[in-house]
C-alpha cells in the first residue's frame, strides 16, 4: 500500500524501535513501538507509525507516545496506542480515547467440559444469538427512565448487581469495580441520553463478539489454578462497549474541543486529536462525562453476561453456581484513567490515555483486587474467530515501561473492504467449521469482515508482549462457537 | 463522475466523495455513509425531514450534518437515500432528507458507524470539482 512508513525507527532492543524526536517539527517526545521483525513489517505498511508521531506533539505527554504490537492505523491514534499526560499541564482528547469509550472483554469460566458443550453446541449458540441483542443499532428490551439511566452512568456494572443482574463477586472481578468515580449525567448530551436509554445489554455489530472458548494450552500453572481453569476448561469472552451512548459522549465533545483548540492555544496534527487542558472547565466536563460512558459500559458487560448465565442455565439445566458460571476478570481498552508513575524520580498523577491497550498492573500493586494482587491484574486479550485468545498477567515492567498497559489483542492487518473481497471469503464459512467451530453474525457482511486472515496472528503479538516482559502469559484459549454482531 | 468510492483503512472505512460543487460532494458524502450502514439498492421513501446544521468551517460542517444523519439513524430508526440540500454556506446547512423506517427494512442493515471522525479530513478544490476523504469508525 502506498503510503506506508519511510520515517526512521531505530531499533533499541528488548522488543522496541523508537521514532525519534527528530523525525517530525513538534515531537515532544520520543515514539516507541513494541514489536518484532515480523510485525513491523506490517505496522509500516500503513499510516498508525505517522498517528505515533501525531500523537507526541500533544501537550504535556510524558516520556514517550506507545505502540503496542497489535497498532494498525485508526483516526486520530493508532488503534495499540498509549499516551499519558500530565495532568497539571498536560491535556485531555476524547480523540485518543476514541468512540466506543471502555470498549472492553471481559472473560467468564465454567466447570463444563469441551465435550458437555460441543453436545449442546447447536442449541447453545443459536440460544445466545436470540437473547443477546446484536447488529447495526441493536436495542435491548432492558429500557431505563432518564433517572435510571443517570444511576446507571453513576453506578456502573454496581447497577446490574443492584437489579439482581449478577453478584457481588463479579464487581470485584471487574477493573475499577465495574465503577468509576467521578461521573456526572448532568455533563452528559441529551442526545447521549436518548441514544443509550435502550441499549444496555446489546452487542453492536464490527469486530463485537461473543465466543465460547476452551483453554488449550496453560502456561502458569499457578495463576490458572486461582482464575480455576485448566486445558480443556470452557470460558466464555465477550467484547463490546458503550454502544450509541459513548459514541454520543465522544462525538459531543470532540466537536467542542476543536473548537475550544485556539482558546487554549493548542495546535493538533490532525484534527481528531483535538483536546484541551485536563485542568480545564473542558477538559474537566469530557472526563466526567467519559467515566458516565466507561459505566454504562461495564453495566452493559454486566447485563449481558448476566443473559448468557440464563442460557447456559437453561441450556444444561443447572444452575449457575453448579456449572461454576464465575467471572474471571473485565478489561476496558479504550479508556481514560487518572494514574501515578514515576517520572524522573518524581511520582506524579498522569491522564493515561489507552486507545486500543490494556491496563497490566503487576503483582502488588493496590488497585488490583486481593484475590489477585500476588500474581498481577489479568489481562484478556482477544483474538479472531478461529485463531487463539489470552489471559495475561500485568507485571511491574510494564509500570515501569508502558504506563502500566499492554496489547489489546491481535489487530487488524487487512482492511475490510480487502477482506470482503478476498477470494477466502468463499470458504470461510467451512473452513471454520472444519475446525469445529460453529459461527453466527448478525450483520450482512460481517463474517467475512472479521475473517481471521483480516487479522493480524495473536499469537505472535502475545509473544512480543511476553517476551518484552510488560505482561506474561497464563494460559490460551481456542474458540469453539462464535456470535459476531 | 462517481459519487464516492471505498477507499483502503486498516480498522476502519474510508471513503473518497466527489462533488462538481460543496452541495453535491455534502450530498455524496451522506450517501457513502448511509451506503455503508444499509443496502439502498431499490429502496423506496415514506417519510421526509429537515436538517439544519451550523459550524465554524466547511469541514466541521461536513461531520455536523453526517452526525444529524447518523443521529436520525439510531433515534428515529430511519434508513436515508435522498438527500436534498437547500442551502449551503461554509458555515451553514439547510436539507431535506427522505427515507424508509428501518421496520420491515431491517434485512437492508449492514454495518454499524459509530462516528463520522476528523481523522486526515480536508476538503479539497480541485479544477472542476471537489473531493473530499473520510474515515467512519465502525
Amino acid at each position: 500500500m502506498s503510503n506506508g512508513w519511510q520515517g526512521p525507527l531505530e531499533d533499541i532492543g528488548d522488543y522496541k524501535w523508537k521514532i525519534p524526536k527528530s523525525f517530525m517539527p513538534g515531537m515532544r517526545v520520543p515514539g516507541i513501538i513494541y514489536a518484532d521483525e515480523k510485525l513491523l513489517k506490517d505496522i509500516r505498511h500503513d499510516r498508525a507509525l505517522q498517528q505515533v508521531a501525531n500523537v507526541a506533539t500533544l501537550p504535556g505527554i510524558m516520556k514517550y507516545s506507545i505502540a503496542m504490537p497489535d497498532i494498525h492505523w485508526g483516526y486520530g491514534a493508532p488503534i495499540g496506542g498509549v499516551a499519558a499526560f500530565d495532568v497539571e499541564t498536560g491535556i485531555v482528547s476524547p480523540g485518543m480515547i476514541g468512540y466506543d469509550i471502555n470498549c472492553g472483554v471481559r472473560l467468564m469460566r465454567t466447570d463444563l467440559t469441551e465435550k458437555e458443550v460441543r453436545s449442546k453446541l447447536e442449541t447453545l449458540i443459536p440460544a445466545i444469538f436470540s437473547k443477546i441483542p446484536a447488529g447495526v443499532g441493536s436495542k435491548s428490551d432492558i429500557r431505563v427512565s432518564e433517572a435510571e439511566e443517570s444511576k446507571i452512568m453513576v453506578r456502573g456494572a454496581r447497577w446490574a448487581v443492584e437489579k439482581g443482574f449478577g453478584t457481588k463477586e463479579d464487581l470485584e472481578h471487574t477493573e475499577e469495580s465495574g465503577c468509576m468515580e467521578g461521573a456526572d449525567p448532568s455533563k452528559v448530551s441529551e442526545r447521549a441520553f436518548e441514544r443509550g436509554k435502550s441499549q444496555s445489554g446489546t452487542l453492536g455489530s464490527g469486530n463485537h463478539f461473543l465466543e465460547v472458548q476452551v483453554v488449550d494450552e496453560v502456561y502458569d500453572q499457578k495463576a490458572a489454578s486461582i482464575f480455576n481453569i485448566r486445558t480443556g476448561s470452557v470460558t466464555v469472552m465477550l467484547h463490546c462497549g458503550s454502544r450509541g451512548f459513548g459514541h454520543q459522549v465522544c462525538d459531543d465533545y470532540s466537536k467542542g474541543m476543536v473548537r475550544a483548540l485556539s482558546k487554549y492555544n493548542i495546535s493538533v496534527p490532525d484534527r481528531q486529536l483535538a483536546c484541551v487542558p485536563v485542568t480545564s472547565p473542558e477538559g474537566k466536563d469530557y472526563i466526567a462525562a467519559m467515566k458516565a460512558a466507561a459505566n454504562y459500559a461495564w453495566n452493559n458487560r454486566q447485563c449481558i453476561m448476566h443473559r448468557i448465565r440464563g442460557v447456559f442455565e437453561h441450556v444444561f439445566g443447572a444452575s449457575q453456581k453448579d456449572l461454576g458460571l464465575s467471572l474471571i476478570w473485565d478489561v476496558a481498552h479504550n479508556i481514560g484513567k487518572f494514574e501515578k508513575y514515576n517520572i524522573d524520580g518524581k511520582e506524579r498523577l498522569l491522564c493515561v490515555h489507552r486507545k486500543g491497550a490494556t491496563r497490566a498492573f503487576g503483582p502488588g500493586n493496590p488497585a488490583v483486587p486481593e484475590l489477585y494482587r500476588d500474581i498481577g491484574q489479568p489481562v484478556i486479550i482477544p483474538g479472531d474467530m478461529a485463531r487463539n485468545s489470552y489471559i495475561l498477567l500485568g507485571t511491574k515492567k510494564a509500570e515501569e515501561e508502558t504506563f502500566g498497559s499492554t496489547c489489546h489483542g491481535a489487530g487488524r492487518l487487512m482492511s475490510r473492504k480487502a477482506a470482503l473481497n478476498s477470494n477466502r471469503r468463499h470458504t470461510l464459512l467451512k473452513d471454520l467449521q472444519a475446525q469445529g467451530i460453529k459461527v453466527i453474525a448478525a450483520g450482512r457482511g460481517t463474517l467475512a469482515e472479521e475473517a481471521p486472515y483480516a487479522y493480524k496472528n495473536v499469537n505472535d503479538v502475545v509473544e512480543v508482549v511476553d517476551k518484552a516482559g510488560i505482561s506474561k502469559k497464563v494460559c490460551r484459549m481456542k474458540p469453539i462457537g462464535v456470535i459476531k454482531g | 463522475m462517481k459519487p464516492f468510492e471505498i477507499l483502503n483503512h486498516t480498522a476502519d472505512i474510508r471513503i473518497r466523495a466527489y462533488g462538481k460543487d460543496l452541495k453535491e460532494l455534502f450530498r455524496n458524502t451522506a450517501f457513502g455513509m448511509c451506503t455503508i450502514l444499509a443496502d439502498l439498492e431499490g429502496i423506496t421513501t415514506s417519510t421526509e425531514l429537515e436538517i439544519k446544521a451550523s459550524a465554524p468551517d466547511a469541514e466541521e460542517l461536513l461531520i455536523e450534518w453526517l452526525d444529524e444523519l447518523l443521529y436520525n439513524f439510531y433515534t428515529k430508526h430511519i434508513i436515508f437515500s435522498e438527500f436534498n440540500i437547500t442551502e449551503l454556506t461554509d458555515t451553514e446547512l439547510t436539507a431535506r432528507v427522505k427515507g424508509r423506517f428501518v421496520g420491515e427494512n431491517k434485512n437492508r442493515l449492514k454495518t454499524e458507524i459509530k462516528a463520522a471522525t476528523r481523522h486526515d479530513l480536508h476538503i479539497e478544490k480541485k479544477e472542476d470539482h471537489y473531493e473530499v476523504q473520510i474515515v467512519f469508525d465502525v
